[in-house]
């Protein structure tokens, strides 16, 4: 049933491109289709461990910059009077070293932070996520600064029969953003159902236990943030490749808001929840902009997020199964639908 | 009694917070398959000792030995790496999990494989989790509550919750199981189930070290008694010595419990 449903859902969203010519809004849904990315990212840290990242957008904007700045090349001073140079690699590569040095910077986020967690956790994301968007800011010999880095060029695939594809159509790119979304959504699907998953959703439930079996939570943590980063820099990396353009703003606090946004209102803590809250609060906007003034799309926006909280406040996708289950209870799932009721008082 | 190897021993175990003392100085040995219970009335620092010997505490003074390992400085997990077990009073449980996944995270120690298996879902990683899951099985029936594998384990009533918790300590492998009153919530025949579990644990050549207030049960089931008053050691001894023990009954059982 649940295959079947998944099956579909991703049939649909395939075919899209073949009868959407709208380029502008295919371009929405490439964008979307991005932050989704983003959000699932997220999704693995706030869903399933319980950690919230309010700096999120820093892996994603790193992974932009390290995909952008590998596929450009530079050359910059360093202390001494060294230089570095690098010449420009395909960007294929970018991508590989964005999802590579963006989970990097998770490990060390992660072991800065998860030492203490809760509290400590959200301040330091924070943290790294401004400090790291003040030295794109600053550092104008190897980002441009505000003058942004452009002429990012597209993503090519290298091809056995038909040599090197260059993804520079919109088409070209939905699927790519596509596959590497179903790539994300198996990999977190995986990772939850596994053996690493239960553990952290024992520390998400009641961490004293957890430890008192044996659990590392300092480990399992830091894991799960590895991971989630690295998710994050790959989306980041597709946004630079697709935009051709990045500045500092990329860092921008409201983004990881947005992705907090699509986590909580999809349904943190379910596969499919940010990509339901990542479609509506992605497309909104673009729905929106055509009838209404741009003060009032906003208040609008507000006033979507503010129902949907209120009448299905677990999310959509967790109480639409909840009750569509008709509280029948399945093993994988309702460790974290109830996660937030638990926390709600009596 | 006779003679056993020593698998945990506590010597001269101090632990105070700020003026408070907790303990003042508690010194016992656990012998290996033996049932060694710890009683006293509330507030005399049975569960603080708990928290010392698991590594949730940190002693004021003393040191806390176990197989030879000092347990100086070890996080939790790493005790629990060691087969030294716990359970809770109060928190024994993941509430929204079912018992049947409750077991499943509570063979953590047994199910590591490496990450990149699980999400390739290679041979190995499948065929640790299909030995899990016969595993997690096999400990629902055996404590008793195949019937409930697939309820929520917070809605369950207190005294299986005690099962579930005991049965998730079992999970993890103990050499050695420490039982923070587990009978609280059962009713008698509940309690009656419950020394039976504890006998076919210990046959299993598992240690058992168990915190109690239910002194009938206490009396059946235990090779040997310490009790604590006012965090010191006023007893140790077999059942019958501790039962006719004057300093004990005037702290502790009262005159009456003599009967039990």
């Amino acid at each position: 049933m649940k295959a079947i449903t998944t099956i579909l859902a991703v049939a649909a969203l395939a075919s899209v491109p073949l009868w959407l010519r709208d380029p502008y809004l295919l371009n929405a849904l490439i964008t979307t289709g991005i932050f989704i990315i983003g959000a699932m990212s997220l999704n693995l840290l706030l869903g399933f461990t319980g950690q919230l990242s309010l700096g999120h957008i820093a892996f994603f904007g790193i992974g932009a910059y390290v995909s952008a700045l590998t596929s450009l090349g530079f050359d910059v001073g360093l202390p001494g009077g060294f230089r570095l140079v690098h010449t420009p690699w395909p960007p294929i590569i970018g991508f590989v070293l964005a999802i590579l040095i963006a989970g990097l910077c998770g490990y060390f986020v992660g072991l800065l932070s998860f030492r203490v967690r809760g509290a400590y956790f959200v301040i330091v994301t924070i943290s790294f996520a401004e400090v790291v968007r003040l030295v794109a800011l600053n550092w104008v010999e190897l980002t441009q600064g505000p003058l942004a880095l452009t002429n990012i060029p597209p993503i090519a695939l290298p091809l056995p029969v038909f040599g090197e594809l260059t993804l520079r159509t919109k088409f070209h790119n939905y699927y790519l953003v596509l596959v590497v979304a179903l790539i994300a959504y198996l990999l977190i699907a995986r990772l939850v159902h596994s053996h690493f998953g239960r553990s952290m959703r024992g520390l998400m439930e009641n961490e004293t236990l957890a430890v008192s079996v044996g659990i590392d939570v300092t480990r399992t943590l830091t894991i799960a943030a590895v991971i989630s980063a690295a998710i994050a820099g790959a989306a980041g990396s597709l946004y630079a490749h697709y935009i051709r353009i990045i500045d500092p703003e990329v860092f921008a606090f409201i983004n990881t808001v947005t992705m907090v946004i699509m986590v909580i209102t999809g349904g943190k803590g379910s596969l499919a929840g940010p990509v339901v809250g990542g479609l509506i609060f992605g497309l909104l906007p673009v729905a929106l902009r055509p009838v209404m003034a741009p003060e009032a799309q906003w208040i609008a926006y507000g006033g979507v997020l503010i129902v949907i909280l209120f009448v299905l406040p677990r999310g959509i996708v967790p109480s639409l199964a909840l009750r569509l289950a008709g509280r029948r209870r399945r093993s994988p799932a309702p460790a974290t639908l109830t996660e937030t009721a638990a926390k709600e008082p009596a | 009694m006779t003679a056993r190897n020593i698998a945990m021993s506590i010597d001269q175990v101090a632990v105070r917070f700020g003026g408070l003392v907790a303990i003042s100085d508690m010194s016992f040995t656990v012998g290996e398959g033996e049932i060694v219970s710890l009683i006293g009335p509330n507030g005399a620092g049975k569960t603080t000792a708990f928290n010392v010997m698991t590594g949730f505490l940190t002693p004021s003074a003393g040191r806390v030995t176990y197989r030879d390992t000092a347990l100086a400085g070890l996080k939790p997990h790493e005790i629990a790496d060691l087969g030294l077990i716990r359970t809770f009073q109060r928190t024994s449980v993941f509430p929204n999990d079912t018992v049947y996944d409750n077991l499943l995270i509570g063979l953590h120690r047994q199910g590591r494989v490496r990450l990149l298996d699980a999400i390739l879902g290679l041979p190995g990683a499948r065929a640790s989790e299909r030995k899990l899951r016969q595993r997690a099985s096999e400990l629902l029936e055996w404590v008793g509550l195949e019937r409930r594998a697939h309820d929520a384990a917070g809605s369950l009533s207190y005294g299986e919750q005690r099962l579930v918790g005991v049965a998730l300590a079992l999970a993890a492998e103990p050499s050695m199981l420490l039982l923070d009153e587990p009978v609280s919530g059962m009713n008698a025949s509940e309690t009656h189930r419950f020394v039976e579990l504890i006998r076919s644990i210990r046959d299993r050549g598992i240690t058992i070290l168990l915190v109690e207030h239910d002194m009938p049960m206490v009396m059946t089931v235990s090779d040997r008694i310490v009790v604590l008053n006012y965090g010191r050691i006023i007893a140790e001894g077999i059942p019958d010595v501790i039962r006719n023990d004057p300093a004990v009954i005037e702290a502790y059982l009262g005159h009456g419990a003599g009967h039990a």
